[in-house]
């Protein structure tokens, strides 16, 4: 078996002291920055880059990537606690996550998600291993069109996630992408909107907008209430476990959210985000069993399907970065600077020619998911504590580590400045009964989309039905308008509004 | 004519007010055709098309009847203004002050917003805050941030 060959030649390498050691390393740095909201992976990664010139290139990658998937455990913590989402893709497991925590079942939710997580990351290693080479041929396939059209089904898939109007969650993902396009243009270097503000050429930081909208504007939004209806968390935190009710609904989430992730990951573009957002949508259409919480209300399968998802797609999306040297987000894109750093062309050639590199590192994963299961569940008792501690104290404390998070990104106040801006459009979204996750959305996948219709539009010489012509694409657009029809239709329509008002 | 929704009737008029301005701004790029779209091209059709959605919403909320009138409801002036205005100061202050300057203003000042300001707590949480930050982010993450003010530490 060359499988079982190249994984204990995995092993091998991944279970030295020295790889064990820098795994753990970064598995627990990245928890600790993705606990803090704002200070994301790419900024750790980027302020590592420089360090790793003294390591092996093993080790140094080993730690980057425990860094990656350890942020992915962080990030979700606080999405489930504060409703602030560490990374973009806990966003999903802020909505049903926050809710349960202010029943007081944070416990329930936090080892939903760090079980799912594991689960998928097991899985999702695994397919590295087997599935490297065929998937490739997959995501071979995908032109500009494709990518174009998978990106339009992602966001329509994000539409049905919005509780409240569906035309206005529609009008806030085209806010989002009018936000995306805040930035220099890819192809022909032009700046736009930049109202000659040097740092708007570099578009407005996804996190500004995060901390902004979800963090303070939530705080404010908060603070405006009257006491009595705050929303606050009831103070009986009913078990740090899930029950076994419980684990029962999860556990068919985690393998839906698993599957659809691992599939997501490979594809460049999509990754951790997409997938959390598909499976999010994907849990909402399962059928309900009888007396099961309505999504958005804590329901634990809005918790463990897209945990599980991003997890999955996190390591799935090594796929494109170690066999076709393509970055499918931005952490990966660091990765593949750091192993030029280290003087490994990334592409095909690095399984045949390092592959104690390449198998250690799929290794080194597994290895890295274990210990962050080690680490996270006894810390769920701790990270409840901090939800006794009264709003007044933990108020100020949320903003001042989203403004220092805020500050570090560039080390300048002009983040901090954009997350006060975003802070009043924040409270007015919350005024006007506008959901904000889509927007987000959409504001990330926004300079995406716009290049890969123009490439697709290039190559067409100009011709729009190469949308429409092209199979895979077809298929994905004709996928986006019938999950549109269904919406509309009456009688669901009448089913999601009763879904999203039950209390 | 009378406002259904008060809400939609002040979303409608955002959607279509930040899609016009967009798209009136694509105007100042190369708009290019469909065979080689500019930098205008994809801005200006999101624009027209934000513009449109809003136009929608506007519409239904003058036509659809919807409860009470979905009232926007008060302003929450208070924490509105203290919470932006604490994250402006921070952002001006923690570059020329420090970071032991700046972040007890900033918890000081946020600790305002609430409706019950008990000036002893704010000022123990600002010390734990401020000490805190400091252990996590320079002794342990070795962010470069200013510590003190620009007149002491040059």
């Amino acid at each position: 078996m060359e499988l079982l060959n190249n994984l204990a030649l995995g092993f091998g390498v991944a279970l030295t002291f020295e790889n064990l050691a820098y795994g753990f390393f970064g598995a627990l740095l990245g928890t600790l920055i993705g606990v803090l909201p704002g200070l994301g992976p790419v900024a750790t990664i980027a302020m590592l880059l420089p360090s790793i010139y003294a390591l092996e290139a093993t080790p140094a990658l080993i730690m980057l990537a425990g860094i990656y998937y350890g942020a992915q455990y962080g990030g979700s913590t606080t999405a489930i606690l504060i409703n602030v989402p560490g990374e973009s893709s806990s966003v999903v497991t802020a909505i049903d996550g926050y809710q349960m925590a202010r029943k007081g079942r944070a416990g329930a939710a936090l080892a939903a998600a760090g079980l799912g997580s594991f689960f998928a990351g097991c899985v999702g290693t695994i397919i590295i291993a087997a599935f490297a080479p065929p998937l490739t041929e997959l995501a071979f396939k995908f032109g500009p069109a494709e990518y174009f059209s998978l990106m339009v089904l992602g966001l329509i898939g994000a539409v049905v996630l919005a509780s409240g109007s569906l035309l206005k969650a529609i009008a806030m993902i085209v806010l989002g992408l009018l936000l995306g396009q805040i930035n220099t243009d890819v192809i022909s270097g032009v700046p736009r909107y930049s109202f000659d503000v040097p740092q708007l050429t570099d578009g407005i930081g996804f996190v500004a907008i995060a901390m902004g909208v979800f963090g303070f504007g939530e705080i404010i939004a908060n603070l405006g209430q009257p006491k009595e209806n705050r929303e606050v968390f009831t103070k009986d935190v009913k078990g740090l476990w899930p029950t076994f009710a419980d684990f029962k609904a999860a556990w068919p989430a985690v393998i839906r959210g698993t599957a659809l992730g691992s599939v997501l990951g490979v594809l460049p573009g999509g990754g951790a985000l997409l997938a959390s957002f598909a499976a999010y949508t994907l849990e909402k259409k399962v059928p309900m069993k009888p007396g099961e919480v309505p999504f958005g209300k804590g329901n634990i399968r809005g918790v463990a399907g897209p945990e599980s998802a991003n997890n999955a797609g996190a390591q799935t999306s090594f796929i494109p970065m170690l066999t076709l040297g393509i970055p499918p987000n931005a952490v990966m894109a660091l990765m593949v600077g750091a192993m030029t750093i280290k003087g490994i062309q990334p592409g095909p050639q690095v399984m045949t020619s390092n592959p104690e590199l390449f198998w250690g590192l799929i290794a080194s994963m597994w290895v890295g998911n274990l210990m962050l299961v080690v680490l996270n569940l006894p810390l769920i008792g701790i990270w409840i504590k901090l939800l006794t501690v009264p709003y007044r104290f933990l108020f100020p404390a949320i903003m001042t580590f989203c403004c220092i998070g805020l500050y570090s990104l560039n080390n300048s106040s002009f983040d901090v400045y954009m997350g006060a801006i975003f802070a009043l459009v924040g409270y007015t979204f919350y005024k006007l009964g506008c959901e904000p996750a889509p927007l987000l959305l959409g504001f990330i996948l926004g300079p995406m989309m716009e290049e890969n219709l123009r490439r697709a539009l290039l190559l067409s010489r100009g011709d729009w039905t190469t949308f429409a012509t092209r199979p895979l694409s077809a298929a994905l657009l004709l996928a986006a308008v019938a999950l549109i029809v269904i919406v509309t239709l009456p009688a669901i329509r009448s089913k999601r509004k009763e879904a999203f008002q039950e209390e | 004519m009378k406002i259904k929704s008060e809400r939609d009737f002040w979303s409608g008029v955002m959607f279509i007010a930040v899609g016009a301005a967009f798209a009136w701004g694509a105007t100042e790029y190369r708009f290019g055709g469909s065979a080689r779209p500019g930098p205008g091209f994809f801005p200006f059709g999101l624009g027209v098309l934000m513009a449109i959605l809003g136009a929608f919403v506007l519409f239904k909320s003058l036509t659809i009847e919807s409860e009470g009138g979905d009232p926007i409801g008060p302003w929450a002036w208070r924490p509105l203004g203290v919470v932006v205005g604490a994250v402006a100061t921070f952002g001006w202050a923690l570059p020329h002050l420090g970071m032991f300057v700046a972040l007890p203003l900033l918890v000081m000042v946020s600790a305002m917003a609430g409706s019950e300001f008990r000036p002893k707590e704010a000022i123990v949480s600002a010390v734990i805050l401020t000490f805190g930050c400091w252990g996590v982010f320079i002794w342990g993450l070795k962010l470069t941030i200013p510590l003190w003010p620009k007149f002491i530490g040059a």
